[in-house]
């Protein structure tokens, strides 16, 4: 087994605007997926999501600007780290992910060991 | 396959309406839009934790213990709510402190929601406003749903709310409903408004019909929430009830697998939701202590009638004109004459049920109306005027207001010209 991670790239982006209802429906669908997970032992650190706010500080004159990117859809939005027996796999699973409902991504990145 | 804990239907928008309800209590009305902010924060964050943590022992409890957090951040970090802040933030914690252990917090919540709804009825607002409002603060439904379930365009449901907002802002406490003279003089306001909510999502049809749908049941649960006011359990808003619980017990039967509307004759009744045709009867009874006749009590046993007749042909359709005569002395409004008319037809035969259609009051007003010519085609079916029911439905045709309409009279049109 080859550890990997997963980086949500976000989706549609949560606004005022989105439903409670809507809301409801993405919840649902990332608990299954990552119940699958956990159940077929590919979980192995549960990761966490990140707010859409944040800094970034910058090279040698360490310049610091706000939020990660203008774009809230271009962000990161969370991580996880999952083991499967190769990268063809680890992507077939990340096939599950709902952020992909919304259009959004998921970056798969071996792990060094 | 292990269990996944599940998610409560609908539990992010009945969730946001009670957490929306017992904020507005502690910000007050004219803070409303302040109270909606926390609490889609608090479901973004749910949304965030839940999805890679799984659900929490207690969600409803999660909820608002973040959106009270969120609510005490924000007190403290804004200089507008600056003179507010000890107050409420003393409120806040206090509530945090006995919010678990509150056995009758549940109770709390009922009192905000009730309290919420008949703030949403301000005599200042048009019907219309009061219901998009309920909708949004009461029913956690968003703009957009909202727009789709009541056919009207995001832009005008936005200038409702906006409207709304702005009476609250400018108002103050004074638009607070607190007292039981208030409840007392909005009450009326509030039913018209449940009832409009409920007519809003079982008439009128298109393909969308679960979201039309949602609002029948939001109905249902504000009229039942109603029965747990002091003020607002009373006979008529049993027999308002008992009304929802008979219809709704249709739903299920009224649409075919397209989306199209089945009419009352040809629905499947095996489809029909024998629970709530029982839950009907039971307030039905309840309804019945006193001696308040309402409109309401009226309609339901019409609602009654149907949903418990064994067939179209076996609905005791003398009682239902009996009843129409009865609601028209406290509605007389042109559709109950309609219904009344239509009633009679069954009831004595199709050529009087087309002579009362003639004698129908203020006739002028149902000149739009689809439903009228299609009544009118309808007996002149029955009694085998093929030609005549078909220049009728073709009226009806061109009056269709959408395209389920259309498609429904299309269909009778076509059964006509298949006798011919």
């Amino acid at each position: 087994m080859s550890k990997f991670l997963y980086l949500f790239w976000n989706n549609e982006g949560l606004s005022k605007s989105t439903s409670p209802e809507r809301m409801q429906e993405l919840t649902k669908a990332w608990m299954s997926w990552m119940a699958e997970l956990k159940q077929n032992d590919h979980v192995v650190q549960p990761g966490e999501r990140l707010d859409g706010s944040g800094m970034m500080v910058r090279g040698k004159s360490k310049t610091v600007t706000d939020g990660p990117y203008a774009e809230a859809k271009d962000t990161i939005g969370g991580y996880l780290v999952i083991q499967a027996t190769d990268l063809a796999q680890a992507v077939e699973l990340a096939k599950g992910c709902p952020v992909l409902s919304g259009d959004g991504l998921v970056e798969v990145r071996p792990i060094i060991s | 396959m292990q269990d996944i804990p599940e998610l409560v239907d609908h539990l992010f928008r009945r969730e946001a309406g009670k957490m929306v309800s017992y904020l507005t209590r502690l910000f007050g009305l004219s803070r409303l839009s302040l109270a909606e902010d926390v609490v889609q924060d608090a479901l973004c964050q749910a949304l965030q934790s839940w999805s890679l943590h799984g659900l929490p022992d207690n969600p409803s409890a999660w909820l608002m213990r973040v959106a009270r957090n969120r609510a005490i951040d924000l007190i403290r970090r804004d200089s507008q709510l600056g003179e507010l802040a000890p107050e409420l933030t003393g409120l806040l914690q206090i509530r945090e402190k006995t919010l678990e252990s509150q056995p009758d917090f549940e109770k709390v919540i009922q009192d905000d929601q009730l309290r919420l709804m008949f703030s949403c009825c301000h005599p200042d607002l048009s019907s219309e406003v009061q219901v998009t409002l309920i909708l949004k603060t009461l029913c956690g439904f968003s703009v957009a749903e909202i727009a789709n379930a009541l056919l009207a365009n995001v832009d005008s449901i936005e200038k409702r709310l906006g409207r709304a907002r702005k009476l609250f802002r400018e108002s103050g406490s004074l638009a607070e409903v607190t007292d039981a003279a208030a409840f007392s003089e909005r009450l009326e306001a509030v039913y018209q408004a449940i009832y409009l909510l409920f007519n809003e999502g079982y008439h009128g049809s298109q393909s969308e019909t679960t979201i039309r749908e949602d609002l029948c049941y939001e109905a249902l649960r504000l009229a039942l929430l109603l029965c747990e006011h002091p003020q607002g359990a009373r006979p008529r808003t049993f027999a308002l009830v008992a009304l929802f619980c008979f219809n709704a017990a249709r739903l299920p039967g009224r649409v075919d697998a397209e989306g199209f509307l089945i009419q009352l004759e040809s629905q499947d009744r095996s489809t029909w939701d024998q629970q709530l045709v029982g839950q009907g009867f039971a307030f039905l009874e309840k309804s019945a202590a006193g001696n308040e006749l309402s409109e309401f009590h009226l309609e339901a046993v019409i609602a009654c009638l149907h949903s418990s007749a064994e067939t179209y042909a076996n609905t005791d359709w003398n009682r239902i004109l009996e009843l129409y005569d009865l609601l028209y002395q406290f509605k007389p409004t042109p559709i109950v004459a309609l219904n009344r008319a239509i009633a009679a037809g069954y009831s004595r035969g199709p050529d009087e049920g087309l002579r009362e259609l003639e004698s129908v009051p203020d006739l002028s007003k149902l000149k739009d109306y689809p439903f009228y010519p299609a009544a009118q085609g309808e007996f002149h079916r029955q009694a085998g005027r093929f030609a005549e029911a078909r220049l009728c439905f073709q009226m009806a045709l061109d009056l269709a207001r959408n395209p389920a309409e259309a498609q429904f009279l299309q269909r009778k049109l076509a059964t006509c010209e298949s006798e011919c």
